[in-house]
């Protein structure tokens, strides 16, 4: 590039971001959401190559996964907090627009960036940042209709990750589809998260066969097995190369040990203790809203998401026990994927003994699932409405919250309608 | 038809009271992308609503492929998935059960897995078990959305077929066969009869269709068909809310008019 051509881009990117955060501005004036990605649109549109310009000089982590990206980046973002100042994105704003809105409203170019990248984008990601570090979670079925099949997304960021071998990953062994596609790059650190759910890995994703299956090891015929991993998850503790460590996580659930543990691993890569991560995860009570309790028309609801079946397989244990009631929030638009079918993948039959109340823009599959389930609910497609009597007194203050597990847009419409995302970050 | 009720029933002794209906759900972990797996448990549920005892059995691989059951449930799944569930099925019973006179229910890539061919992951074509006069190429855009069809007089079924369906496959018809419905809304098999899109294909007692949803979550009409060859008479009605809630809201949203 030509010194006259450099001033004139970099006179470009600075334009850019001017015209973002008066469009940003615009369009929180307008109460149109926050307006950063908005922001983030509109210094993409007038700059293309803004996201690898503004990670030029900063070391950049991706959080990829079907489920728990957005809590492993937070956990990440916290551990690595104890280090110095990091640059993070707001949970779900984890699309490119999102990622460049915040680096162009950060003062310089150095300090750290922690990523969560939805997993269809990180192939282009990384075209931008080739020697990111990747923390990989897990591919399970999710929004087919937008997504793809989980095969399909393997194979690309299998693909992505070959182009670009400067890459550090961390990522998790029990996932035989993230292991396929890290498998590629030389420098993995394999993590021992778990994945309970294996309905998406029944195929060797290498050469097609059955998967074998044995307790918590996998392997196939072709080669491909479970690698040995460094940091694994054993109950509530952590094992690694450093010891043995209680998880004493403030977040609920096996599926946020799982979480934590990558975010350790990925935090020990950047020089961060298991001792200093763990104290920083224990102040993580909430991620964008979720877990939190909040009040609405004179009942308390514990705000969870439950938006596919792996995720939902994890909700059980985190639920109040039986026969608290729970409310269901089932939408089916395009941030949920558009076929709500996958209900029918969640064994609701588990709900047995409580009552369920379906509400969202598609409460009658949920309806119809809980009817073959023998589960007893009733159907309330608006909840603004006065409360179902079936649910006594439920909720009311002075008793434990309500449970209210929503799929992603439901989810935020009741953080909107419940004060909005009050997250620190 | 004509069945002899203790070849297709399980003859008595064998292990199973004469009158259950046996419900196979096959490699659910292959062809289970779609929540089609619901399509067995709707079935066990609306027989025994009905006083007719039903049982699921789940065949995963390296299971054998039981010969003498009622129903055999085949469900969508990814492309690789595809390829390996026909091939473990190509030495299986299936064929067996289908001589037997068996009722197949088979949703998209079980669809198409059942017919002449289909395009693998690479897109060359993969024998499939030649059970339905049917084969299957690519489309040039692939499926997603809504799919509504109204049902042919291959079945005796008067109500529009809804579904979401999420597939790749062009399916052609051949003679031996008639389209299950014709497309109101949406690709279904992506090919034509006559003049019209067609959706699904039945010969004799195979059944394959493109709804997802799963269909006989959305279908209680095509469930109770099903159900009906198996046990030789048509079911009582069965009415629920629930279903005829959802019903009325997915025929709206696909623009349904009589
Ligand atoms: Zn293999």
């Amino acid at each position: 590039m030509s010194p006259h051509s450099r001033v004139a881009s970099g006179l470009r990117l600075r334009t850019a971001i001017g015209l973002g955060a008066v469009a940003s501005s615009l369009s929180r004036a307008l109460r149109r959401g926050d307006g950063q990605v908005i922001g983030g649109r509109v210094v993409l549109s007038a700059c293309p190559d803004a996201f690898g310009r503004l990670t030029a000089r900063r070391h950049v982590t991706f959080v990829s996964a079907t489920n728990g990206k957005t809590t492993t980046t937070r956990l990440l973002a916290a551990a690595l907090r104890t280090a110095g100042p990091i640059v993070t994105n707001l949970s779900g704003a984890n699309m490119p627009a999102g990622m460049v809105s915040v680096l162009a409203r950060t003062p310089d170019s150095q300090t750290p960036a922690v990523f969560e990248a939805d997993e269809t984008y990180l192939p282009g990601l990384l075209a931008q940042t080739p020697s990111a570090t990747v923390v990989l979670g897990n591919l399970t079925r999710d929004q087919l209709d937008r997504v793809g099949e989980v095969a399909m997304v393997a194979r690309r960021w299998r693909t992505a990750f070959a182009d670009h071998p400067a890459l550090a990953a961390v990522a998790n062994a029990d996932d035989p589809h993230v292991v396929w596609a890290a498998s590629v790059l030389p420098d993995v650190v394999w993590v021992g998260a778990g994945q309970p759910w294996r309905a998406d890995a029944a195929c060797c994703p290498e050469c097609g066969a059955v998967l074998r299956f044995d307790d918590t090891d996998w392997s196939c015929g072709c080669g491909l097995r479970r690698p040995e991993p460094t940091w694994w998850l054993d109950g509530d503790h952590v094992a690694g190369p450093s010891g043995r460590y209680r998880l004493d996580l403030a977040l609920p659930g096996r599926a946020n040990r799982a979480n934590a543990v990558l975010a350790l691993a990925a935090a020990a890569r950047r020089g961060v203790t298991p001792e200093r991560a763990l104290a920083a995860f224990r102040e993580v009570a909430s991620v964008g809203g979720r877990y939190q309790v909040r009040e609405y028309a004179g009942r308390r609801l514990r705000l969870l998401l439950g938006k596919n079946p792996a995720g939902w397989v994890e909700m059980f244990d985190v639920l109040a026990p039986a026969p608290a009631p729970v409310i269901i929030a089932i939408n089916a638009r395009a941030a949920d994927g558009r076929d709500p079918s996958w209900l029918w993948d969640v064994p609701f039959e588990r709900l047995a003994g409580r009552l369920v109340v379906a509400t969202g823009e598609r409460c009658h599959d949920l309806a119809v699932r809980l009817l073959y389930a023998g589960v007893r609910h009733v159907v309330a497609a608006d909840l603004a409405a006065p409360w179902p009597q079936e649910l006594g007194d439920a909720g009311s203050p002075g008793g434990p919250p309500l449970d209210l597990v929503a799929t992603y847009t439901a989810f935020r419409d009741w953080l909107r309608r419940t004060g909005g995302d009050t997250d620190v970050r | 038809m004509s069945v002899d009720p203790n070849l297709s029933r399980g003859a008595p002794g064998r292990g199973h009271p004469t009158s259950e209906v046996r419900i196979v759900t096959v490699f659910p972990t292959l062809l289970g992308t779609y929540g089609d797996g619901g399509n067995a448990h709707i079935l066990a549920v609306r027989a025994q609503a009905r006083g007719i005892p039903a049982s699921v059995i789940r065949v995963d691989p390296g299971d054998a492929v039981p010969v003498e059951a009622d129903l055999y449930l085949l469900g969508g799944g990814e492309d690789d998935a595809q390829v390996a569930a026909v091939e473990l099925l190509r030495p299986s019973a299936l064929p067996q059960a289908v001589e037997r006179d068996a009722v197949i229910f088979a949703v998209c890539a079980g669809f198409q897995l059942l017919g002449h061919e289909f395009p693998g992951a690479d897109g060359r074509p993969v024998a499939g078990l030649g059970l339905l006069d049917v084969t299957t190429t690519r489309l040039s855009r692939r499926a997603v959305g809504e799919l509504l069809a109204e049902p042919t007089d291959a079945t005796p079924l008067r109500e529009p077929l809804t579904g979401y369906e999420n597939h790749a496959g062009a399916t052609t018809l051949g003679a031996a066969v008639q389209p299950l419905g014709l497309v109101r809304a949406g690709v279904g098999n992506g090919t034509e009869r006559a003049g019209h899109l067609v959706e699904g294909a039945v010969q004799g007692r195979i059944l394959g269709t493109y709804l997802h949803g799963p269909a006989l979550a959305r279908n209680p009409e095509l469930a109770d068909h099903l159900l009906g060859l198996v046990v030789g008479r048509p079911l009582p009605p069965w009415p629920q809310p629930e279903i005829e809630a959802l019903r009325a809201e997915r025929l709206a949203a696909a623009g349904w008019r009589r």
